[in-house]
């Protein structure tokens, strides 16, 4: 990393000020599980908003007509999907980088144990389901969730289709060349092939602690990898891809990944501040 | 004879999540507020479902249902969960799963609980509360359950004419819920510790009406004559009157403590603190506003404190202190002043009064108090000519209306609505011409300040409440209202920065049969709901097909029911209810409407005897015997000259 972040270099704007230093980021992993996977993007935005006034965490706002607190979430997880592995950055104000709160330290940068306790802080006033994993600062210059994160694994509990079939339905798919599905755009019927976007997919044995759902037959698990660009692919559509007669009954994100000199990583990776859970078991709702 | 059932506590939950798969908005079903309690069932402890026959986003937010959800959960002897009406879709889906109706804090079956409360906020829900029974399993007549059924109640606004509702609804509760609810719960845990017979069941309708404030229907017989409801005879034991229940003093109920904050969004998504309840304003269309009397006002003192706590535990960015006028409230300046200038807010909290007096010196509050977020800015001045005003008493005058849009335009505003009523009593055509009037000129004041300004005039259609001066009022048929609509867009035609907005007039109608209607309205209630309509009050889901056919079916007619002068000395379905208000006093008042007399508000004149008072041994609770500074709708003010046009305003241009 470079060293700007820790003497905060300033550089001299052209009429001879100080260029304010750059504002710190915090970057944080959380799960959703259980019933709240039926809130929507929109509904957990505002629930971190809530969460992180309570916590008094100094969060920095946008200027302008309607200031917003600067906050960015990545990928958006679908309506009804279980996430183990969402990401949020927060962007410190000023205010909270001038060794005012005690939970900063003296150094006015938060350092792991700082972190971790302001991570069972925040999972104490987020709703139940949802979880803090990791907090940690991110160095200067690191690129935002919605630039930087290339693709994302999921788990796919579906029903409908004797195991061979799906297995062979999954053959094909990853056989052909192009894969259309159909997508509604601003009220029109638009096709899109699919096919670049799926990494990998397989039909995996059931990850351990999953649900039952005895309501339906033929259970079995997926287990994809798909790109977020150009466009995130939705599990549904993986689903219709795969052809009728196979229905979801529960999907679950389990990895987002960056990719970065060839290799791959999560997008807390490589700081060291704390441990990644990146098997959290999944909680009964 | 049926043995006494201990209730079975069994979560639905795995049957209602695949259901979820496939609905819109799912969250509804969820629950998992913060402040959502999940009591534990058990013996000795009465089980209410509180029950609000809309959707979740809008009946969350409903601040009776939350008060009551605390009062109870804080007793030892009761226990509260909620419910909803589930849209159609998951109707469909739970119909078809055969799950039922459920509560949304353990998703318990709703048969499990002793007692199904509904919240009556708005007449066009009827039909949602008999779909909401018949979901729970229960005959939707009460006439029709049986020993082990729960007991169904209801309280709210609309339960000041209870009779559209009466066949379907065990007992109503009359007026504020805070204290009877506590006394309706022993009686209802002494009959669950007894065993469930017919006998008993009797026995605990008998002990509800004699709770005061309570109203259970099946002791009361209407009679009828030529078509008409000449008199309602009540059982040895039942009250021949019940009066409402009032609270006096609201310092003693700091309620809701734990506002409930929602996962998902649901309309007024901020902390409420109610500041104080009842209004003496007068207008003499307001149901609210005459059966919430007295004014009562909780201290300042409280409402800082329920503020503090209440945004510290919620995260809420936005606080609105609720009643039926907040700018009355004595000290609002001090007290907004307080809030938004509170260093620990770092200037981001953002006060709302969502009900504002239309004067410059309320227009500055909101400016001073909006400068976070500036929502949208609403004056209700109700009526378009000075004259029309007067016969609702709602005495804006011109000049106060005009320096408080050009207040708003010049502090920042980019547009504004205005609120009125139209098929008033005594209106004129000039009346609604007047509309478009008040509009063009509000519409040129705020173009001095933005070449791009705006004005929306939002016109509803009115309709006559029970226990107001307007209840013997006829009220305007549909095609009246559209004509007197389509007058006024012509009225309104080209003219810039101004545009109306007006809601259906049939809707208006339907609202009538339920506000005014007698017990014989209730089979039209189950017709439509039986015929599939629910959720009228959305307007894709209304059908007024629907009630005229359910009208026609029952042998009654809109004209006998909704469009009608009533005489002094008619039996009124409502007649057997009381709000406190004199006979004579709303009588006296509606002479006066239609002399277009206006009457002062009483806080701070002396008293009318309207009855609020002295019949219940209260008196107004205010912290200031001042009126409020600035406004027609302060007091002393020349009733005669409020029409006048300023001229200064409205012509030259001022830089």
């Amino acid at each position: 990393m470079s060293g700007a972040e820790q003497d905060g270099a300033r550089c001299a704007l052209p009429d001879g000020t100080a260029a304010p230093a750059p504002l710190r980021r915090l970057r944080v992993r959380y799960t959703k599980t259980g019933k709240i996977r039926f809130t929507s993007h929109r509904d957990v935005v505002r629930m971190w908003e809530r969460a992180l006034r309570r916590s008094g965490v100094p969060v920095a706002w946008s200027e302008g007509f309607s200031p917003r607190p600067l906050v960015s979430f990545g990928l958006a997880l679908p309506t009804g999907c279980e996430s183990l592995a969402e990401y949020v950055d927060i962007v410190l104000s000023r205010s909270g980088q001038s060794g005012g709160d005690a939970w900063l330290g003296e150094t006015g940068e938060p350092g792991p144990q700082a972190c971790a306790a302001l991570g069972e802080r925040l999972s104490a006033l987020l709703p139940q389901g949802m979880d803090v994993q990791v907090v940690a600062t991110l160095p200067e210059g690191s690129g935002s969730l919605q630039q930087e994160v290339s693709s994302c694994s999921w788990d796919l509990e579906v029903f409908g289709l004797a195991a061979e079939e799906l297995k062979s339905r999954v053959e094909r798919l990853l056989a052909a060349p192009v894969v259309l599905v159909q997508r509604e755009r601003k009220g029109r019927i638009a096709l899109d092939d699919l096919r670049p976007a799926v990494l990998a997919l397989a039909v995996a044995p059931p990850p351990e602690g999953g649900p039952e759902d005895p309501s339906t037959g033929h259970r079995a698990w997926l287990r994809a990898e798909v790109a977020t660009r150009p466009r995130g692919v939705r599990p549904r559509e993986l689903l219709e891809a795969i052809g009728p007669g196979v229905s979801l009954s529960r999907a679950r994100r389990v990895h987002q990944w960056i990719e970065r000199d060839g290799a791959r990583l999560e997008p807390l990776v490589g700081r060291g501040d704390a441990a990644i859970a990146t098997h959290a078991g999944a909680r009964a709702s | 004879m049926e043995s006494f059932v201990e209730s079975v506590t069994e979560s639905l939950w795995p049957r209602i999540e695949p259901l979820l798969r496939s609905v819109q908005k799912p969250a509804r079903y969820i629950g998992g507020e913060q402040g959502a309690q999940t009591p534990v069932h058990a013996a000795g402890c009465v089980a209410w479902l509180l029950c609000y026959p809309d959707t979740y986003e809008v009946g969350l937010p409903n601040q009776g249902l939350q008060i009551l959800y605390e009062i109870l959960n804080e007793r030892a002897d009761a226990l509260a969960e909620r419910a909803y009406a589930p849209w159609v879709d998951m109707e469909a889906a739970m119909r078809g799963a055969g799950v039922p109706l459920f509560s949304v804090e353990n998703h318990l079956a709703a048969r499990t609980f002793d007692v199904l409360a509904f919240n009556l906020s708005a007449e066009l829900v009827y039909t949602n509360v008999l779909n909401m029974i018949d979901l729970a399993s229960l005959p939707v007549r009460a006439a029709a359950r049986s020993a082990g059924d729960p007991v169904v109640v209801a309280g709210g606004h609309c339960a000041f004419n209870p009779e559209p509702l009466a066949d379907f609804v065990d007992a109503f509760v009359i007026g504020d819920g805070e204290e009877v609810v506590g006394e309706l719960n022993e009686v209802l845990a002494l009959w669950r510790g007894t065993p469930r017979t017919a006998t008993t069941r009797a026995g605990l309708l008998d002990s509800l009406a004699r709770v005061p404030g309570v109203y259970v229907p099946s002791l009361y017989r209407p009679f009828y004559s030529g078509g008409r409801l000449v008199g309602v005879e009540a059982a040895a034991g039942a009250p021949a009157r019940v009066e409402k229940r009032t609270v006096s003093d609201l310092a003693q109920w700091p309620y809701p403590r734990q506002q409930l904050v929602p996962l998902t969004e649901v309309v007024h998504d901020r902390l409420n603190v109610e500041v104080f309840r009842g209004c003496t304003r007068g207008c003499r269309f307001c149901q609210a506003g005459m059966i919430t009397r007295p004014v009562r006002e909780r201290p300042a003192a409280q409402v800082r404190e329920m503020i503090d706590a209440g945004l510290a535990r919620t995260g809420y960015e936005e606080v609105a202190l609720t009643s039926l006028s907040t700018a009355d409230f004595s000290g609002i300046e001090d007290l907004v002043g307080d809030v938004i200038g509170d260093p620990r807010h770092d200037g981001r909290v953002a006060v709302s009064l969502p009900s504002l007096r239309v004067d410059a010196f309320t227009v500055g509050t909101a400016a001073q108090i909006q400068r976070v977020r500036r929502t949208g800015l609403t004056f209700a001045p109700e009526g378009g000519t000075w004259r029309m005003r007067r016969v609702i008493n709602k005495l804006i005058s011109e000049e106060d209306l005009y320096s408080a849009v050009d207040a708003a335009f010049s502090q920042g505003w980019r547009r504004i609505k205005l609120y009125f009523l139209i098929g008033l009593p005594t209106e004129r055509d000039e009346d609604v011409v007047g509309i478009a009037e008040l509009g063009m000129r509000c519409a040129e004041i705020g173009r001095r300040t933005h070449r791009s300004a705006t004005v929306v005039a939002s016109v509803g259609g009115f309709v006559p409440k029970a226990h107001t001066p307007f209840q013997w009022a006829p009220q305007d048929s549909a095609p009246e209202l559209l004509r007197k609509v389509a007058l006024l867009r012509e009225a309104a035609r080209g003219a810039r920065g101004l545009t109306i907005r007006w809601h259906d007039p049939e809707a208006s109608v339907v609202e009538g049969i339920a506000s005014r209607g007698d017990r014989r309205t209730g089979a039209v209630i189950e017709r439509v709901w039986r015929a599939g309509g629910t959720f009228q009050e959305w307007s894709e889901r209304f059908d007024l097909t629907l009630w005229e056919d359910a009208l026609a079916r029952e042998g009654l007619c809109l004209d006998d029911i909704v469009h009608r002068e009533r005489d002094a000395d008619e039996c009124l379905p409502w007649g057997h209810i009381s709000a406190g208000l004199h006979h004579d006093f709303l009588w006296e008042d509606w002479q006066q409407a239609k002399a277009g007399a206006a009457l002062e508000d009483c806080r701070w004149t002396p008293c009318y005897d309207c009855g609020a008072c002295t019949g219940l041994g209260l008196e107004h609770v205010v912290a200031s015997a001042e009126p409020p500074g600035g406004g027609s709708q302060g007091t002393g003010q020349d009733l005669d000259r409020g029409g006048t046009v300023p001229v200064h305003l409205v012509t030259g241009v001022r830089r």
